[in-house]
């Protein structure tokens, strides 16, 4: 039996394996991040930071369907001051902890970046694309190549930790932002957020279910598509792929991975499999490796790639 | 599990006090005590409320007029219909201890009152051993009357039964009763009080907590105590849970995801 390796360095960060708490899902405090640290995440993500607070959009916010999840919880978060409060000490978490930084233009996501320095973040992860709050995201035009650039850039002269820049599965271009968002700095592309906007009706009720109507759509409905933008990325650009959708077990990890992912990020995973949805998975990938000849993670990236 | 609403028409409704109304509806979900369904009003919000009545395929939400959403659920009538999900949560573990004392502040009589049900079923045979202890603002207040006989009653202005708090309540009692476990739903003051009581008398302790409740089922992480997500590791937990959260009797979660320390 070879002796397998999960480990990986993510832009000059090391991580114990290749699993990553994606944005939006648990990291709301400290202690849940420890806690999702302590069930072997390699990394945490927090959720979504804003200048100011937000309380987002009414409930239902979050609903699931056979194939996934559909959420529009609008960006909900205390703000950069509170926030900032939350997360001190944070080598109490055991793992890299990275910020996710979120602004209507680019001025804010300089004000949040500032407002966070002082902190132990690994590293600052600025979403352009979310699909269903007013103000950010692609419904404020920050998913085109031009926007990104700005947003990167502004975003690169306010910091020196590595930069990951979060994609719409959406945009048929995502190639072309990518590379916008290299040019202007960036260390690592996540791809991707949450696709649609999709809709739920209650047929008895004869009304959309999300308070918002529209939510992005999340999990295994994803996974596909997600697994094609991160194949097309991995020809497209140099710098490193953090692969999102859809994954819940090991088997779709190696999936990601093999289409070009230096780690994959998990979230809708969490309710699918519980909390321990990283320990399960990195369990899974191991025994994978092993039935099939494999010892070390790096050596599965872009596997898939002619 | 429901995981979408699913609309049901209320097919009765009680008035449990001036400010309190149970809904009832029907539906073949299975049920354990102290577990909770999110109700949606379509157009409005969504908001969790513990099943307080569960009688075969009949459940009853017993709720407290306070803000738009409680204020839109009282005006509903007979016939009208709410969205049920659920039901969430891990409700009170249920032995059949003697000597239990259950321990309601105001609205977290709900949340006790189907365990009060399932611990005189079982507890038939050798009746009084469950003690209830209510307590409100006001005798107005007090809700389940007719439901449950012997209830110790307490009202912060003695308009009915102990004047004073449900912690001083159940501190006298303690001084002339034992008891094997305490279940408890208040405010959190309340629960940090009684079960620093139970700890120093010994005593087994479960209380249910709340949080701002966003998706109920684990994933928003709108509802943290200390690492604990209330709306699936709770609502209920038990004395050596909570002895490892620093949050709890200190902390609160805002609308927007901002831990305040009071
Ligand atoms: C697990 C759990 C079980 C509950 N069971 C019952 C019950 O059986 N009967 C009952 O009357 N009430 C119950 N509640 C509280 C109930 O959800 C709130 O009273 C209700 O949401 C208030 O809404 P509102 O719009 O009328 O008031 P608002 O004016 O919006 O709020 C009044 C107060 O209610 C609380 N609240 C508001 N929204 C939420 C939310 N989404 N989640 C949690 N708390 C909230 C806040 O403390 C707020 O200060 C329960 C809460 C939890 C967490
Ligand atoms: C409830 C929920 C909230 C989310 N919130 C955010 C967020 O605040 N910021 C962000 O960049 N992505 C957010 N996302 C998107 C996820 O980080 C992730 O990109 C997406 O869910 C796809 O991965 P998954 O299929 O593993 O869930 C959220 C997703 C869900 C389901
Ligand atoms: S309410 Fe979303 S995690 Fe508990």
């Amino acid at each position: 039996m070879p002796n397998i390796d999960l480990s990986i360095k993510l832009c000059n960060i090391r991580l114990n394996n290749p699993t990553i708490l994606a944005s939006g899902i648990l990291g709301t405090t400290k202690a849940l991040l420890k806690r999702v640290a302590e069930n072997s995440a390699g990394a945490v993500t927090i959720k979504s930071i804003s200048v100011e607070p937000r309380e987002g959009h009414k409930n239902p916010t979050v609903i699931t369907f056979e194939a996934g999840m559909l959420n529009a919880v609008g960006y909900s978060n205390p703000g950069v001051e509170a926030a900032a409060r939350e997360f001190t000490d944070l080598q109490d978490v055991g793992v890299p902890v990275i910020a996710s930084v979120i602004g209507t233009q680019k001025e804010d996501f300089v004000r949040v970046v500032e407002g966070i320095s002082g902190l132990e973040f690994s590293a600052i992860e600025i979403p352009l694309s979310c699909p269903h709050t007013p103000g950010f995201g692609l419904l404020a035009g920050q998913g085109t190549p031009q926007a990104t650039f700005e947003i990167t850039s502004a975003v690169r002269r306010a910091t020196s930790l590595p930069i990951f820049v979060k994609l719409s599965p959406n945009i048929t271009e995502i190639c072309n932002i990518a590379k916008a968002a290299e040019d202007a700095g960036a260390n690592a592309i996540t791809a991707v957020n949450s696709m649609g906007p999709g809709m739920i009706i209650n047929i008895e009720a004869q009304k959309p279910i999300l308070s918002f109507k529209v939510g992005g759509v999340t999990g295994d409905a994803l996974r596909p598509i997600a697994v094609r933008c991160v194949y097309d990325l991995y020809k497209a650009i140099k710098i490193p792929i953090i692969g999102v959708g859809g994954i819940s077990t090991g088997r779709h990890a190696i999936e990601m991975i093999m289409a070009g992912a230096s780690v994959v990020g998990i979230g809708t995973g969490v309710y699918y499999r519980g909390v321990d949805v990283f320990r399960k998975v990195c369990e899974e990938m191991t025994q994978w490796m092993q039935e099939n000849g494999f010892s070390n993670i790096n050596s599965i990236v872009g596997g898939a790639h002619d | 599990m429901i995981e979408q609403p699913m609309m049901v028409k209320i097919c009765d409704i009680i008035e449990e006090s001036s400010t309190v109304k149970t809904f009832f509806f029907e539906s073949n979900m299975q049920f354990e005590p102290g577990q909770f369904v999110m109700v949606w009003i379509p157009l409005l919000d969504e908001k969790p409320f513990t099943i307080s009545y569960i009688q075969n395929n009949i459940f009853g939400i017993s709720v407290l007029k306070r803000g738009l959403f409680t204020n839109a659920l009282h005006a509903k009538k007979i016939g009208g219909t709410i969205g049920i999900r659920g039901p969430y949560g891990r409700g009170f573990s249920l032995q059949t201890n003697s000597n239990l004392c259950v321990i309601g502040g105001g609205i977290g009589m709900a949340s006790l009152s189907a365990v009060i049900d399932r611990l005189n079923l079982t507890l038939k045979v050798h009746q009084g051993n469950v003690t209830v202890i209510q307590g409100t603002r006001t005798s107005a207040e007090i809700i389940y009357q007719k439901r449950f006989k012997n209830m110790n009653l307490c009202t912060e202005d003695g308009s009915v039964g102990f004047k004073g708090t449900t912690v001083k309540l159940f501190g006298e009692l303690l001084k002339k009763q034992r008891f094997k476990q305490v279940f408890a739903c208040g405010p959190e003051m309340m629960l940090y009080k009684v079960v620093e009581l139970c700890r120093e008398y010994c005593i087994e302790c479960e209380v249910s907590l709340d949080r701002y409740i966003k998706c109920g089922f684990g994933i928003c992480g709108q509802c943290d105590c200390s690492g604990h997500r209330v709306c699936i590791d709770g609502p209920v937990f038990n004395m050596e849970e909570l002895s490892r959260m620093e949050d709890f009797g200190k902390t609160i979660m805002t609308k927007t995801g901002e831990r305040v320390i009071y």
